[in-house]
């Protein structure tokens, strides 16, 4: 085991980023143009990135899977994004909102890396407004803000419930401007399959174009991986269809080193499945917690009932119900964060509570909302003889303000009115904390190539807060990439165009091509579809929201029979020179076999419970956290960074470790 | 539910295309279209046959990259969603559907239900942007306050999701209410106003160069869009480009 040099400036925490900005090496503007720089993903963090270096100069071409870069999954988040601005003027400032982030991710993440997320957050919201970003308004015409995420202040920024969407369409924006000056080359419909290294340094990537299927040789002087998360791994997330590990796990074998791979986000407010043939699953706000009051029945005969349909969930008394939440945690209640949230209903269901036919739902209750708010409003409007309807029609008007939009979403999808019964909820995976190890330029451990956004690891540690993914994304693309990234290239302004016609292209290219070639050729007979719900079901019932020695070690012996199975029986129909989404699928869901493996095999090394990660050996004997997540400060406070070594096995732990020196570690407590 | 699916059958762009029958059973109502789709797949898939090509990624509403046209419709016959949005509880028993990709001459066929979108893209970067540079020096958020209801109508018309079932479902394949969502976003904004000139004369002009037709008040658009969009907006446009013009 080695240590890893994060290369955070010295300093105080405050001046650190402003200090070291200062002195990092420039390159000027005429030789910027001499430079290539090729961006992997056009979401927040890729988006962002590529129009800000199109901007300075840089030659830039960007690539995504997608028909259009404003497709990217960024586009789908909904609620909103932090920003320290203080304009609610309830005392937040950078510090408060790097201590929350910190303390959110369990204190697992790098301090330098958060504080300057904190510090540009308040550039963000001005360069978004810049563009035309239509952010909620109050009625004096400033921006709105909300509370999130049981934070003590209202720092979230949001566009409706379409936050995601008006804030990618932005840095779409901003990249049409440089594609129109042909400062970025667009290539949609691209997937990047494997990066090229010339005398260790990323120079390069070989690409399949989608539509022919050629493989493509492309050079450049960085590269920059910007592809998302890796939360498909389950099969079922609230991931896009095509979100996939691959260029951050091709690069990963190349010597990037993955850092946390254990840290994933579960989601607690999700509409459940429903049956077999689901695909994905869709995520309610949690701003829905904020009234919603979450239960099951108090007794398995009521479940039984409700399940085979003789009873409805509105037919249960209150003293008929556990509200669990609220029992175990008085203090915070509903409100606790994701992580509890979520073990807190998977404990109740795996206990037989779950209110569907699957067994994995619980209840999300707004009839005591409805009827605060309604007599709220009955008093507002001074009728004291309100009848109970009356009260009812006045609460559902408030609750429908507020949330009217999911509620019709779950409707459409559930058929169920949620004004009238609970609505179902069950975790969900939703973001992954875990990815390619940065230091405090986002360079990873390959020279010349840097991973910004979710595809990075750095600053949301063991746990991601709420409305805080946008604001890293855009950090990282619009404010700290384009600098960091300028300090290596002002040493390349001699080297010129990077030729594609030598072994190392080759090679790479020859490498793709074969994996390809077999992917069409096994002669299996079973879909791809087929060996990602088996790979996701391994992983949702082992390395899910609850892990323990036993069961990882099956996952990871699991997992390695189903790759070996993998490539003798898949079925990829078609060919590899045409439109071939299966082969497209098979690339992924190959990539996620091996990090499956990998991804068990850390959760097995962190032997400790902290944030998302939740080992069941790990837990608080006795006092009054018994029961809870018990975090080991003395022997986990490191990040995990994983070095390839040809099978996931076989991979090797490089340890970084963490040093608090502005943050007293505390554990946390809801009770 | 047992269901005759009509699929439109297109190799690549070059290739004639033609309707292909498969019947499909055990349909449940709580089944999304598209997961109905992944389920004729398989089926394919384990025979041997090739699978039917589709766009899709986020599976809720918001990408816009689902895009069939099915039963004579955009996104099919439910209101204010997208194809992956749709369930199978809007069909009957013994029901035929018919599936066809979007028809316009500026999106061609990729393959079976797969279109090129890529005239969207054009028009946007003929000039549906803010010129600002990224600096962390732009001046604050909240020194130019936006009347609230301007702020609002801004927001309806940026929630545009770039899907083209305005264009598919259009009879002379317009794409006025695309445009006009992106103008009208700018055109209530102050910070769009510099620009405002060129921007619409120039996203005009390359909607016309993509072969979109023109805009005869129809309103089908505003039907079957997915979010709503109102026709509102392509008035807004036409004054638009009338003041820039005069």
């Amino acid at each position: 085991m080695s240590t890893l040099d994060s290369k955070v400036p010295g300093g105080p925490l405050k001046d650190k980023w402003t200090t070291y900005k200062d002195k990092i090496d420039l390159v000027n503007p005429a030789n910027k143009r001499k430079i290539d720089i090729i961006v992997i993903g056009t979401g927040l963090a890729g988006g962002s990135a590529s129009a800000t270096l199109a901007e300075q100069g840089y030659n830039v071409k960007a690539f995504c899977y997608q028909d259009s870069p404003r497709r990217a999954h960024s586009i789908a988040a909904q609620g909103g994004i932090n920003a320290a601005k203080n304009y609610q003027g309830d005392g937040d400032s950078n510090y408060r909102l790097f201590y929350d982030t910190v303390k959110g991710g369990d204190y697992r993440s790098r301090e330098a890396n958060v504080y300057r997320l904190a510090e540009v957050s308040s550039n963000i919201i001005d360069q978004c407004v810049a563009q035309g970003v239509p952010f909620a308004r109050d009625y004096g015409g400033l921006l709105d803000n909300r509370s999130f995420g049981g934070v003590l202040v209202s720092r979230t920024f949001y566009a409706k419930g379409q936050t995601g969407q008006q804030l990618l369409l932005g840095a779409y924006s901003a990249m049409n401007r440089q594609i129109a000056r042909g400062k970025i080359e667009m290539y949609n419909r691209h997937e990047m399959l494997d990066i090229v290294k010339v005398d260790g340094k990323a120079r390069g990537i070989i690409a399949r174009n989608l539509i022919t299927g050629e493989l493509e040789r492309h050079s450049a002087h960085a590269v920059v991986i910007a592809s998302g998360g890796y939360g498909n791994l389950y099969f079922l997330s609230t991931n896009a269809m095509g979100s996939n590990v691959t260029a951050a796990w091709k690069t990963h074998k190349k010597g990037a080193y993955f850092a946390n791979p254990c840290f994933t986000q579960i989601h607690p407010t999700c509409i459940p499945r429903s049956g077999d043939y689901q695909s994905k699953l869709t995520l309610m706000s949690e701003s829905l917690r904020n009234d919603g009051r979450i239960w099951v029945p108090a007794k398995l005969e009521d479940v039984k009932a409700i399940r085979e349909g003789k009873k409805k969930p509105t037919d249960l008394s209150e003293d008929e119900r556990d509200y669990y939440l609220e029992r175990r945690y008085p203090a915070f209640g509903n409100l606790v964060p994701r992580d509890v949230a979520s073990r807190a209903a998977k404990e109740r269901c795996d206990a037989g509570f779950g209110v569907n036919k699957t067994g994995e739902a619980v209840y999300l209750d707004f009839k005591s909302a409805i009827e605060r708010y309604g007599k709220e409003q009955a008093k507002i409007h001074n009728e004291e003889n309100a009848s109970a309807q009356r009260i009812y029609d006045l609460g559902k008007d408030i609750v429908e303000a507020k949330y009217g939009n999911l509620f019709q979403m779950y409707e459409k999808i559930v058929d169920e009115d949620p004004y009238k019964t609970p609505m179902m909820i069950y975790p969900a995976t939703h973001y992954t904390m875990g990815g390619l190890w940065v230091d405090y330029n986002l360079m990873t451990t390959v020279k010349g190539c840097y991973a910004i956004g979710e595809a990075n690891f750095s600053d949301h540690g063991a746990n991601r807060l709420g409305a805080s993914a946008l604001m890293q994304g855009l950090a990282d693309g619009y404010f700290v990439l384009p600098y960091t990234i300028g300090d290596y290239l002002s040493h390349d302004i001699r080297t010129g165009a990077i030729p594609t016609d030598t072994t190392a292209f080759e090679e790479a290219e020859n490498s793709v091509k074969d994996t390809l070639d077999k992917l069409v050729n096994t002669g299996g007979t079973k879909a791809v579809d087929y060996f990602h719900k088996k790979l996701g079901n391994i992983i949702w019932n082992k390395v899910g929201m609850s892990r323990n020695e036993t069961g990882l070690k099956e996952a990871i012996a699991e997992i390695q029979e189903l790759r070996a199975d993998f490539w003798k029986n898949v079925r990829v129909p078609g060919g590899t020179h045409e439109v071939n989404r299966e082969l497209e699928k098979a690339g992924r869901v190959a990539d996620f076999l091996e990090l499956g493996e990998l991804f068990a095999k850390d959760a097995l090394t962190r032997e400790e419970s902290c944030g998302g990660h939740f080992r069941e050996e790990s837990v608080e004997i006795d006092g009054p956290q018994k029961g809870e997540a018990k975090r080991d400060d003395e022997n986990y406070t490191f990040v995990s960074a994983w070095e390839y070594k040809g099978l996931p096995s076989d991979a090797v732990l490089h340890k970084e470790e963490l040093k608090y020196e502005n943050i007293e570690l505390k554990q946390r407590s809801y009770k | 539910m047992n269901l005759t699916l009509k699929i439109w059958r297109q190799k690549d762009a070059k290739s004639p295309g033609k309707m292909v029958t498969y019947p499909i059973s055990n349909i449940e109502g709580h089944m999304s279209f598209l997961e109905m789709m992944d389920i004729l797949n398989d089926e394919l898939i384990e025979k041997g046959e090739e699978p039917v090509a589709f766009d899709h990624d986020c599976r809720e509403g918001i990408c816009g990259m689902c895009s069939m046209y099915i039963n004579g419709e955009a996104h099919g016959p439910d209101r204010r969603v997208t194809t992956c949005q749709l369930h199978m509880r809007m069909f009957k028993d013994g029901e035929t559907i018919h599936i066809e990709p979007f028809r316009a001459n500026s999106f061609p066929v990729v393959k079976d239900l797969m279109v090129d979108r890529g005239a969207f893209d054009r028009i946007q970067q003929a000039g549906g942007y803010i010129s600002v540079n990224t600096s962390g020096n732009t001046q604050d958020a909240n020194s130019l306050p936006i009347p609230k209801a301007d702020a609002d109508l801004a927001m309806d018309a940026a929630t545009c999701i770039g899907c083209g079932a305005c264009v598919a479902t259009c009879k002379n394949s317009s794409a006025m209410l695309f445009v006009s969502a992106k103008v009208s976003q700018y055109a209530l904004l102050p910070q769009g106003q510099v620009e405002a000139k060129d921007r619409v004369i120039n996203m005009v002009n390359q909607m016309d160069i993509e072969g979109f037709g023109n805009c005869t008040n129809t309103g089908a658009c505003e039907v079957e869009c997915p979010k709503g969009i109102s026709l509102d907006n392509i008035a807004r446009m036409n004054r638009e480009l009338i003041k820039a013009k005069a």
